[in-house]
């Protein structure tokens, strides 16, 4: 007499069953291949309440959610295979490294931890992102970096190490977001158009140059200075060390700086009844 | 040139001789319509007759009258669209406003009537016979097992759910909860009073999209948390607080665009509780930009169940024309409940154009929605939950006989801490306390006198639910959920009175 709605039947080619677990001290190994994702994420869940540090995912093939609501500075997650949509979701400390691509919504609304994805990743990284940092070795899709946003000691950081497409950066109200525009699979330009659209807070660095015709009509185009170059070299150190990539590669393209030009851009629109 | 055409809406009047001189009025006026010189003298133009003045001078010798200039009579051009015309000419600024339409559309409510019980069936005192109030919000299973009880009856299986797997229902003691109003929008003594209230009442006040701010916090399972387009004050600690969270998509004032809590409103704690600099414009963007579908929909319902353990996840839509289908995706998208917001529906602020000509009526829309998903076979799956200008328990027992689970109050929830509807919430000035961040007023409310407020005002509507529900001969109040045979209309046409699923007076 069983009922099962149709709304809550596994994907096809996904079993609803827990995953292989394989304990060595403090790690944790888990078989993904073909488990859905509520059942893999509760695995990890289950395997960090009890005290694991480390969480090795092997064979994933593009489950959600990996990471999402997980707590705590010390607990990490290696991602072996193509993580699905809304990894690191709302994260709050942990690091989460995907060895491969990773899909859309990578740290979506993260309040704070580590992102490492040696591959491309897709859409709307980084949305709403109030702190943590966000490496990415190739490259990213549309929307990303927006409406990331600061907050006293939270300062998201995000970089890009290949090209991105649209809207990168809008809304952006704080943090910073960096584009390398290096070893891309892409013959398309540094980034796409809408750059900064809306931005009211934040700065945008890119490694190269931009037109501005690219950039939405609230943001300012600077040359980056020395003072830039001085704040920005701890996060390429950051990435450098993650992809091993040697920065002085990195640094050998001057960088552009992308400033709101206001922190109300939508100050005077209106007039009272 | 004249600074502007647009002459004072009222007249604001002090009889001198019995005035005590005290000044009360200037100090209580949050729109510094006084200034003091030897007697208090009124400046007209600032005038929005929210009466606090009025309330509190002790000689009670102001009086607030409209300030009728006559216009010629023109049905197209009346007085309000002529002075927006002046005020546009003179700031080039989209007009902002406050509170809800304000317009002379159609108030379906108005024009339906209740049933009662005659003869036939006999009606039940609720005063002496038990009447439930409370309902249960959140996905109900597709069949519940039974088995035999041993004395040659039935009971409920110990596994309930026939599929094994219950969701989690949030239990509400009435069918009234507390609308969506945001710690920025209103103060945070309007937030305590309300959660307060709700805890009190067994029911739930809504954080709008501002943060939970951490006085809060131990009333989190009376509070649902809100997600929405700027995100916020979301992380996972706000998730987890939450006895639900709600994913905000429209409201009912401003349909399908997003919100600018303007930098004056962003002081250090609202700033805390939203997680963003002080005074720094709060944009929420027109729409989420992880939700371009319904597959994204429910891409982002299950990453919030993933962070929560799967508790109740709600979708809030304003409504519009599509509003059935657009239900019904939601639904299948995995929501818990629906939050439909009709367009008279209150706001902190809006653009005038968009708050008086944008949206549906709530009963229309609950009317639709309801029909739309026991027609697909769904309507279990979720919870309805109705807003948008309940006026009375009269409304609250209309909507829900036209589908609705429960309704959701929140300009008569500020009504009751002393709003009176002067429209001025975008300014940040408001005398009563309510919608503003300004310490010397917001300390006028003090949150135990609203909560009581409030106590009183939904302990009210429920008992008058509750004689309602006694006349129609019914003793649960999920007995009258979309039971619109006990409604008629008058004064509809045949078309409304078909959308609406309810017969013309007399059938």
């Amino acid at each position: 007499m069983a009922v099962t709605s149709e709304t809550r039947k596994p994907l096809e080619g996904y079993v609803q069953a827990d995953p292989e677990v394989t304990i060595d001290g403090n790690v944790a190994t888990i078989d993904a291949r073909g488990i859905y994702y509520k059942q893999l994420n509760e695995a990890v869940r289950r395997c960090l309440a009890e005290g694991v540090d480390k969480v090795v995912l092997q064979d994933v093939n593009g489950q959600r959610y990996i990471g999402t609501g997980i707590r705590g500075a010390d607990k990490h997650i290696e991602v072996f295979g193509t993580a699905g949509q809304d990894m690191a979701m709302f994260m709050d400390g942990p690091t989460v490294e995907v060895f491969g691509n990773a899909q859309d919504g990578v740290g979506n609304t993260m309040n704070a931890g580590k992102v490492i994805v040696h591959g491309d990743a897709g859409d709307v990284l980084g949305y709403g992102m109030r702190g943590g940092t966000l490496l990415v070795r190739g490259d990213v899709g549309y929307r990303v970096g927006i409406h990331m946003k600061a907050y006293e000691g939270h300062v998201p950081v995000m970089v890009c190490g290949g090209k991105a497409r649209d809207f990168f950066g809008e809304y952006m109200a704080g943090g910073t977001l960096v584009l390398l525009g290096m070893g891309s699979n892409s013959d398309r330009p540094l980034v796409g158009g809408y750059l900064g659209t809306g931005m009211h807070g934040g700065v945008i660095y890119l490694r190269g140059e931009v037109e501005p015709w690219q950039c939405g009509k609230e943001v300012g185009i600077f040359e980056a200075d020395e003072d830039d170059l001085a704040r920005l070299r701890p996060v390429l150190e950051e990435y450098c060390e993650a992809f091993g990539v040697e920065l002085a590669e990195v640094l050998s393209v001057p960088f552009t700086k992308l400033l709101p030009t206001s922190h109300r851009p939508y100050g005077k629109l209106y007039t009272y009844v | 040139m004249p600074q502007t055409l647009i002459q004072p809406e009222f007249k604001v009047k002090i009889d001198y001789d019995k005035c005590h001189k005290c000044g009360r009025c200037v100090q209580q006026c949050g729109w510094n319509v006084y200034s003091f010189n030897e007697r208090p003298i009124p400046d007209d133009a600032k005038c929005r007759a929210c009466h606090r003045c009025v309330t509190y001078c002790p000689a009670r010798c102001i009086t607030i009258e409209k300030n009728d200039l006559a216009f010629r009579d023109n049905d197209g051009w009346g007085p309000a669209l002529r002075k927006s015309v002046w005020r546009q000419a003179e700031t080039g600024g989209v007009m902002l406003t406050g509170m809800g339409n304000d317009k002379p559309y159609v108030n379906i409510f108005d024009h339906l009537v209740l049933d009662a019980c005659q003869v036939t069936n006999p009606s039940i005192d609720p005063l002496r016979e038990p009447m439930e109030l409370r309902t249960y919000l959140g996905r109900k299973p597709d069949a519940v097992a039974v088995e035999p009880d041993g004395k040659g009856g039935f009971r409920l299986a110990e596994e309930l759910a026939a599929d094994g797997w219950l969701d989690k229902n949030i239990q509400v003691d009435t069918p009234v909860i507390f609308s969506p109003m945001s710690y920025g929008s209103v103060s945070l003594n309007v937030h305590r009073s309300l959660a307060m209230a709700a805890e009190r009442l067994g029911t739930l006040m809504n954080t709008g999209e501002g943060g939970l701010h951490a006085d809060l916090y131990p009333y989190a399972d009376h509070v649902i948390v809100q997600v929405a387009s700027g995100r916020f004050g979301v992380d996972p600690e706000y998730l987890s607080r939450g006895a639900a969270v709600e994913i905000k998509v429209g409201q009912g004032a401003k349909p399908g665009i997003g919100g600018h809590l303007p930098g004056e409103k962003i002081n250090r704690e609202v700033s805390e509780t939203r997680m963003i600099p002080q005074g720094t414009d709060a944009i929420s963007p027109a729409p989420h930009h992880d939700i371009y579908s319904i597959e994204d929909l429910r891409q982002l319902i299950y990453s919030i169940k993933e962070a929560t353990d799967y508790k109740p996840v709600g979708v809030k839509i304003a409504a519009v024309h599509n509003v059935a289908a657009i239900a019904s995706g939601i639904v299948r998208a995995g929501a818990d409940y629906v939050y439909l917001d009709g367009f008279r529906g209150g706001t902190g602020a809006a653009p005038q154009i968009i708050r008086d000509h944008i949206g549906l009526p709530i009963e229309i829309a609950v009317a639709v929605v309801d029909q739309r998903l026991r027609d697909e076979g769904i309507r279990h799956q979720a919870s309805i939950v109705a807003a948008g200008s309940i006026r009375s328990s009269a409304d609250l027992a209309k909507i829900i006989a036209l589908g609705a689970d429960v309704a959701a109050i929140g300009s008569a929830a500020l009504m009751a801490l002393g709003c009176h509807l002067c429209q001025g919430c975008h300014t940040g000035s408001c005398s009563w306390g309510l919608t503003t961040q300004k310490p010397e007023l917001t300390r006028r409310v003090d949150p135990e006198w609203g909560a009581e407020r409030l106590v009183n005002l939904v302990s009210a509507w429920s008992h008058e639910l509750q004689e309602i529900l006694g006349a129609l001969g019914v003793n649960a109040v999920e007995s009258l959920r979309g039971s619109r045979e006990r409604l008629r209309a008058i004064g509809l046409d045949e078309q409304t009175c078909k959308i609406l699923g309810v017969k013309p007076a007399g059938m």
